[in-house]
């Protein structure tokens, strides 16, 4: 077998299927990881989105996650732990005409590639970040990672954790980041619907994904993940509710807290109308807040999405605006300068 | 013009120190430039504080800069300055050493109030006991005499004190023969915008000038003729600038779009300086959040089809060490400029060293050879950027350049080059566009000749391939953890670094008959080195001299001309690198001279060094 790109000539006009997005390369996570789940969802959602393949980037850091991009029938760049974020923007931001994925875990994103991640959301890089959650260290065999419960046990912290966890959505949108959401890895749809609106987002779109590592971390999210009723499905312009019946919704407090409320028996208007478009952050972070860990009743689906300038776009304008202004550089008159001599 | 006699020098160092505020680097800079467009060769070496503000008239708050102008050329800012202008205490104690006998020192005499004394450490005035009787000193009240110059101004006490250095810079141009002319019309577009301040700057220089002609306290003023340089148009570059331009005309000659990522560090952020003012070449520029993440955006930049660079300093280096070594694994144009500075650690960051070489050389994990290059001069810097960007190209590897702070911050007069004369990359960009095995493409199948794979950039169709840290089949590029594989790649690689040297020059000797002894530079140490031997030959010393542009791969020549002579000697502003690889490579007993006083060498200390050698050769 191997990694090698043949040319359907012939089929260019075909349209595109989510075979076409996988690659011949064995797939090599563990039997029952949930990472099949989301790159059979990924390449699925590909075709839709009208892309030619050649102008699809998947860019990675390390970690089992960080594979990804060998089993994508598309261009990709496996990189170095956490530098991920760093690569995309230098090929975001010189190929405005391609679509740039970075694809990696939570140790990767927010341990040693942290300082990355929230300078690519506060600059608005043009790429599609997909942060596979699943609270472990899983190619370095089981080391708690930052987004592990406090007391975690694991070999390295065998009497338990000390310190907090990241909440991935909290820390996105506290880097103001323009488009933020959460999805679950089994929840097909969910998952398809969110990473369709991610890659048509136009600056850095931030996606959490709650992963099941189920060799070092089996179960973490099982509070939510095989619960519906736990998820507080986020809708634009809906009142926030959820459960089983929707018997439960969330409201604001005088005190400018969110708490959960029993719906049944609060008027409708009590409940928030959950706003996406918001240009402050705040509720939205406040919304991340309600389980810090996946345990209670957890928000999954868009929490935020604005509109602000992209960088590389602005990067390219003030090039064509120094163009517009001085014109076009001329090599011999910028070597000669303004203050030069003859020597006969 | 003048009543007074007018001596020819044919060589002449000046230095301007003062407080860190008192615009001594400006002052030099217009000195320089106005010799430079007299017609002589000049070189300069400022120097200045790590800290950007110093308690006004401390020891450490001191800046200085240093010129070299002569009748013919010159390779080094020179050895002694036979003039230092002291603007306070501290300027005077901390250049005083430097001087030889016979030196003339003028101070601003205003500045030497006891409170400044104090501060620079003084118990007793210098101007009034014995101590600096082996020189000529020459108080003048700077100060008062500026005040006094701009009396019918509007400005208060203080901005009118400032202009002081002008009036220092006019006493000066008086005493070296040099017109004011150039100075007032760069005043006049310099503060277009505030035509009162340019006007009293104005009134000083000539206050000073027409001072020194008035005065009793010179008897005459001094000319230096212009040098013999060979006929072109000339400008004045400074290292940074050059290694900017040269980026810039690699980029134009190859027809690939530049990109830089940076991370602000003394002493390179000039550099990202210059790129990021001519964005109407296309430049692209990105400061990004730390070194790592600038050197990560070029390497992905580079992936995507740019001429692709950072640039920084040892400490940056030390950051963006993996994804160095990830670019020699992905096999990816990349050039790694590295402005050295004294280290280790934070050292001296506006110091100059050549202490990185080692780092560039071997500072990575596993067998992960990269092609090193090392400018001589600030002007070549240009031309050492352009090659790095010839090797990079072609082979498709990141490649380190090695400058320093003296290069970078160093001027001298250039000979503008002509566009058409710059070396054509076009021919070595070469995007894949098409399968390379039947209907495959295979990412690491090689070119024969330069052992580079194909440069498939995303957005051609047909080619999508993944690449990245892990080790790579030889041809499909797949991963591969088979052991004979992991071997044949290293060799692979290595071989690919091995191979530039035949597209390189060989190293040219400057031999003379009877020379048993060859002095070998690298880098900055060039001007310092042949005006050394320069002198050494002179006074009757057989030597030879090269230089090495090249450091890895080195020049294939290299080894027969070691061995050509009984002694080579490495004067290095380390420890002994490149000694350390030249004894290993090529079991030839190198002897060295290092020092790391954070300031280039002189002629005279190399001398001394080629005649101790000598001494032991005979
Ligand atoms: C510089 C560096 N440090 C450490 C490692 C080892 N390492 C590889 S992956 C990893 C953590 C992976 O965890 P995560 O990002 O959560 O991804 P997962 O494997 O769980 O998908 C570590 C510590 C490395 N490859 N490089
Ligand atoms: S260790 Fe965990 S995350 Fe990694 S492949 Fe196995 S199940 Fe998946």
């Amino acid at each position: 077998m191997t990694e090698t790109a043949t040319r359907d000539g012939a089929d260019a006009a075909r349209p595109l299927t989510k075979k076409d997005f996988s690659s011949d390369q064995e797939v090599r996570w563990c039997p029952g990881c949930g990472d099949y789940a989301i790159l059979a969802n990924v390449q699925g959602v590909m075709p839709s989105l009208g892309i030619p393949r050649e102008n699809l980037v998947f860019v990675s850091g390390i970690g089992c996650a960080a594979r990804f991009p060998y089993y994508m029938e598309t261009y990709g760049f496996h990189s170095i732990h956490g530098r991920a974020p760093a690569i995309a923007t230098g090929i975001s931001v010189t190929r405005p005409d391609l679509k740039v994925f970075v694809v990696t875990g939570d140790g990767d994103a927010l341990s040693i590639g942290g300082n990355h991640l929230i300078h690519a959301m506060r600059r608005n890089a043009n790429m599609t970040i997909l942060l596979f959650n699943n609270q472990i260290y899983g190619l370095t065999k089981g080391q708690y990672s930052p987004t592990s419960e406090l007391g975690k046990i694991t070999k390295s912290t065998p009497m338990g954790s000390l310190d907090y966890p990241f909440n991935p959505v909290s820390v996105a949108l506290g880097a103001e980041a323009t488009f933020v959401a959460r999805s679950i890895d089994n929840e097909r749809q969910h998952l398809t619907d969110m990473l369709t609106r991610a890659a048509n987002h136009e600056g850095t779109a931030f996606i959490e994904i709650y992963q099941n590592c189920n060799i070092f971390n089996d179960g973490a999210f099982d509070a939510v993940r095989k619960n519906r009723p736990q998820q507080i499905r986020l809708e634009h312009g809906r009142p926030i509710r959820f459960g089983a019946e929707d018997e439960f919704g969330v409201a604001l407090k005088r005190t400018g807290e969110l708490e959960i409320v029993d719906a049944t028996r609060v008027a409708e208007d009590v409940l928030l109308v959950h706003d996406a478009h918001r240009e402050d952050p705040g509720l939205a972070f406040m919304l991340s807040r309600l389980s810090h860990t996946p345990q209670g009743p957890t928000p999954i689906g868009l929490f935020r999405q604005v509109e602000r300038p992209v960088y590389g776009t602005r990067l390219n304008a003030q090039l064509d605006d120094a163009v517009a202004r001085r014109g076009a550089g001329d090599l011999a008159t910028l070597l000669a300068g303004p203050d030069n001599w003859m020597v006969n | 013009m003048t009543t007074k006699t007018v001596q020819q020098r044919d060589t002449v160092t000046i230095r301007f120190a003062g407080d860190s505020g008192d615009g001594m680097q400006l002052t030099g800079n217009r000195f320089t430039t106005v010799s430079a467009v007299l017609g002589n060769d000049v070189a300069t070496l400022p120097d200045f504080p790590a800290e950007i503000r110093a308690p006004a008239g401390s020891l450490p708050g001191v800046s200085g800069f240093q010129l070299h102008f002569a009748d013919h050329d010159i390779l080094t800012p020179g050895d002694a300055p036979d003039v230092l202008v002291a603007m306070n205490p501290a300027a005077l104690k901390t250049n005083v050493d430097d001087l030889e006998p016979g030196a003339t020192i003028i101070v601003n005499s205003d500045a030497f109030s006891a409170g400044n004394l104090r501060k620079a450490r003084y118990d007793s005035n210098p101007l009034d006991d014995a101590s600096l009787s082996s020189f000529n000193v020459v108080s003048v009240p700077l100060s008062t005499l500026t005040v006094g110059a701009l009396e019918d101004t509007g400005l208060g006490k203080k901005e009118k004190e400032r202009a002081k250095n002008m009036f220092a810079l006019g006493l000066m141009s008086w005493m070296f023969s040099r017109p004011t002319e150039p100075t007032v019309e760069w005043m006049r577009a310099k503060f277009a915008a505030q035509p009162e301040l340019a006007e009293a700057n104005i009134t000083a220089l000539q206050a000073g000038f027409a001072f020194g002609e008035t005065t009793e306290l010179f008897a005459h003023s001094y000319e230096v003729a212009p040098a013999e340089l060979p006929p072109g148009r000339y400008r004045q570059i400074t290292g940074n600038t050059a290694i900017a331009y040269g980026l810039v005309a690699a980029a134009e000659r190859s027809g690939l779009p530049m990109f830089l990522g940076g991370y602000p560090i003394t002493p390179a952020s000039d550099v990202l300086h210059e790129l990021a003012r001519l964005k109407h070449f296309g430049v692209r520029t990105f400061q990004a959040e730390d070194e790592i993440a600038g050197v990560g955006a070029a390497l992905g930049a580079a992936f995507a089809g740019s001429l692709a660079a950072t640039v920084t300093s040892g400490p940056g280096v030390a950051l963006k060490t993996e994804t160095i070594g990830l670019a020699v694994s992905v096999e990816l144009p990349l050039l790694i400029l590295n402005i050295q500075r004294g280290g280790p650690s934070t050292g001296l960051p506006t110091k100059t060293e050549q202490s990185d070489l080692l780092q560039a050389m071997y500072g990575r994990n596993g067998e992960a050879p990269v092609p090193i290059i090392a400018a001589a001069t600030p002007g070549d810097c240009f031309y050492a950027a352009i090659e790095a960007a010839r090797i990079a190209i072609t082979y498709r590897t990141p490649v380190f350049v090695l400058s320093d702070g003296y290069l970078a911050n160093g001027a001298e007069p250039w000979r503008v080059p002509d566009v058409d004369d710059l070396p054509d990359l076009s021919s070595a960009v070469q995007f894949a566009t098409d399968p390379n095995d039947g209907d495959r493409f295979l990412p690491f199948r090689r070119d024969a000749a330069t052992l580079a794979r194909p440069w498939a950039i995303p957005g051609t169709p047909g080619l999508e391939h993944r690449i990245g840290g892990l080790e790579k089949a030889d041809g499909t590029g797949n991963i591969s953890y088979d052991p004979d594989n992991h071997h044949r790649m290293t060799e692979l690689r290595a071989a690919k670094v091995a191979r530039i040297a035949e597209s390189i020059p060989p190293v040219e000797v400057d031999h003379v008959d009877g020379a048993r002894l060859l002095v070998l530079g690298w880098g900055s140490t060039y001007g310092p080195i042949r005006a050394a031997v320069r002198r050494a030959r002179l006074d009757g010393m057989p030597v030879a001299v090269a230089h090495l542009r090249h450091l890895n791969p080195f020049p294939s020549n290299l080894a027969e001309v070691l061995n050509g002579y009984d002694r080579v000697l490495v004067p290095e502003m380390n420890a002994g690198q490149l000694q350390k690889l030249l004894r290993a490579e090529f079991l030839v007993d190198v002897h060295g001279y290092h020092r790391v006083s954070g300031l280039p060498f002189t002629a005279a200390e190399l001398i001394d060094a080629i005649a101790h050698e000598l001494k032991g050769l005979s």
